[in-house]
């Protein structure tokens, strides 16, 4: 393939990286930005959701599209109903800590992910498309389901960018974020706000796996690579900040797309983790974040 | 150093010590390797034990000194002494370099940042898998593995020499533990994690002593890779895995943080308790994810911390 074509791919693979990762760390930088803890079964949510799309498509009788708008109700349904229990059992009891969160959270990484493994095993799974049109380029087909998930996910990140700043639910939570004191002082729920909030982030990241699996494959170790690149991107962007998060997830994105097919995987892997580094070094709160108060 | 500080760690050392002559050949290799990986689990409780910075990425300097020794015998044609030395050297640097940046992140960002760190490093050992043979590892073959000691023939693959020099690593790791936690060094580390705006209100530089604590730890976690290398011939992309990151943080929180014999018990128990489990389940990350949210939502000062909290307030 020439040169040109060769990068259009590149971009376009990109494109469609920047979208799956601004979807998967979007539940992460939500949970933090509200509730300041870090929750690292954050990626096992998302291998939970991918597993259930798979395990729902394969159940579900009448092709892959009814499997597919049958995973997208289920999968956040039961990822986020775990989450609330993890909130109700785990997070609330040890009050939120920072530190007795990630390392509660790490444990239940694990938990899940032998879980998973007695149950599905270890074999990969292909989840199929709900469709299967190809657009085709004068130098290669694209799959169109891949640009399905850039639109679907920009539509998701408006849809909680909207919540957040126009309603009045998203009044709330950012109350919650400002201070927790001052909100419980004028009658805020706190703890239904934190409960919502660990909730709809799980439920976010079930969603962006039903979305993201037909492309990858499910697997029981699949967690943590979105993990990870959630936290990249939280890092760059500034913890909390979504916008922050966005634009680091389109930045990270497109390089890691470009990098991975002009040389490799691993080596994307570990530019953006150094990019990590650099940016800690230069800006230590991220580059849409806010120092701590 | 009060009589019975001494007396109670000098004790431990001596029960391993004759311990030897009384264990079955499998128990003399479990402790072997338990006493090795307390070595690891010690350093990390320097860091976040007594300076209240919990890593995420201590693979990495575990990592370091494993292949350091591992290729300096194999690739680079070094005796497992000098193998030792340089693994461990590279385990200092490592750890001054990332030290220096993660430690410009604070709170969750510090851990997320050395898990990150931690990964690249394990990435880059799958990357170089000409070098580092990924997955599959470095075998040390037997020969490398003898060296003579002041003329006297040495054969690292004999179990006897194995345990008593895992037990010197340990001993010595005990050792410099006590003195530093004791010393003016770990008060201040104390003092930060108790309240680090005020300690630096008091002129401490913090900044310096969090970082002293980082490169004790990180070369701590090296020497331990780099013995656990050449004692047991071997070094694979496993044990730079975030699983290694996170259980040294676990055996640290079993035993006790901040108590300088907890992460030698809790590194003691959790092998038990996986060997125990591995008897009728192969999940045994299952345990470790058990223990972990237990330990966190019963049991947060682990059990010599709770002993020390209860009974023996003298204990370090």
């Amino acid at each position: 393939m020439a040169f040109f074509p060769h990068l259009l791919l590149a971009l376009l693979e990109g494109t469609v990286a920047a979208a799956v990762l601004a979807l998967s760390a979007l539940g992460l930088s939500l949970v933090f930005g509200v509730m300041r803890v870090v929750n690292v079964a954050h990626g096992e949510f998302f291998m939970l959701g991918a597993m259930l799309a798979w395990f729902v498509a394969k159940m579900a009788p009448g092709g892959p599209a009814v499997g597919f708008l049958a995973a997208l109700i289920v999968a956040p349904l039961l990822v986020g109903a775990l989450a609330f229990v993890t909130e109700r059992l785990l997070l609330r009891r040890i009050n939120y800590d920072p530190e007795a969160t990630i390392v509660a959270t790490i444990g239940l990484m694990f938990v899940i992910q032998q879980l998973a493994l007695s149950v599905f095993g270890a074999d990969a799974k292909a989840v199929p498309a709900p469709f299967s049109y190809r657009i085709a380029l004068p130098w290669f087909g694209f799959s169109g389901y891949k640009l399905f998930v850039v639109v679907a996910s920009v539509a998701l990140l408006l849809g909680v960018w909207w919540v957040l700043a126009k309603t009045k639910l998203g009044l709330i939570m950012r109350v919650t974020q400002f201070d927790r004191e001052t909100a419980t002082a004028f009658g805020i729920p706190v703890n239904q706000v934190y409960s919502a909030v660990f909730v709809a982030g799980a439920a976010l990241v079930a969603i962006a796996a039903v979305l993201i699996v037909p492309i990858q494959q499910a697997h029981y170790l699949m967690g943590l690579d979105p993990l990870l690149m959630s936290f990249i991107v939280v890092i760059i962007g500034g913890l909390g900040s979504i916008k922050g998060s966005v634009i680091a997830a389109v930045i990270i994105g497109l390089s890691d797309g470009v990098i991975s097919i002009f040389f490799s995987p691993t080596l994307a892997s570990i530019i953006a983790t150094l990019a990590v580094a650099l940016v800690l070094v230069f800006r230590p709160q991220g580059l849409f974040g806010v120092p701590a108060r | 150093m009060t009589a019975r500080i001494v007396a109670l760690h000098g004790a431990v050392i001596v029960a391993l010590f004759l311990a030897q002559f009384v264990a079955s050949d499998y128990a003399v290799l479990t402790i072997t390797r338990i006493m090795v990986l307390a070595v690891y689990a010690l350093g990390y409780n320097i860091l976040f034990g007594y300076a209240g910075l919990l890593s995420l990425g201590h693979a990495m300097f575990f990592a370091t000194g494993l292949y350091g020794a591992a290729l300096g015998v194999t690739r680079l044609g070094m005796a497992a002494p000098e193998a030792f030395l340089f693994a461990t050297f590279c385990g200092v640097i490592v750890s001054i370099v990332i030290g220096f940046v993660a430690l410009r992140a604070s709170g969750v960002a510090f851990m997320i940042v050395t898990l990150m760190f931690s990964q690249a490093a394990f990435l880059a050992v799958l990357y170089f898998g000409d070098i580092t043979r990924g997955d599959e590892g470095i075998v040390i073959k037997d020969g490398q593995r003898m060296f003579p000691l002041f003329g006297v023939p040495m054969n690292l693959a004999d179990p006897v020499l194995r345990y008593n020099i895992a037990l010197a690593f340990l001993a010595v790791a005990i050792v410099l533990c006590l003195i530093a936690v004791r010393s003016k060094i770990g008060h201040v580390l104390v003092a930060i994690r108790e309240n680090e705006s005020r300690t630096a209100m008091l002129g401490y530089d913090v900044k310096r002593y969090k970082l002293i604590a980082f490169v004790l730890s990180g070369s701590f976690a090296a020497v331990s890779g780099a013995a656990y290398a050449l004692l047991f011939a071997y070094a694979g992309s496993t044990l730079a895995s975030i699983q290694y990151s996170i259980h040294p943080l676990l055996w640290t929180l079993l035993g006790g943080a901040a108590t300088v014999l907890g992460p030698v018990l809790g590194t003691a128990l959790m092998f038990l308790l996986v060997d125990f489990a591995s008897g009728f389940t192969s999940a045994s990350l299952l345990f470790v994810g058990v223990a972990l949210i237990l330990l966190v939502l019963f049991f947060p000062k682990g059990i010599l911390g709770t002993l020390r909290q209860r009974y023996w307030r003298w204990l370090p």
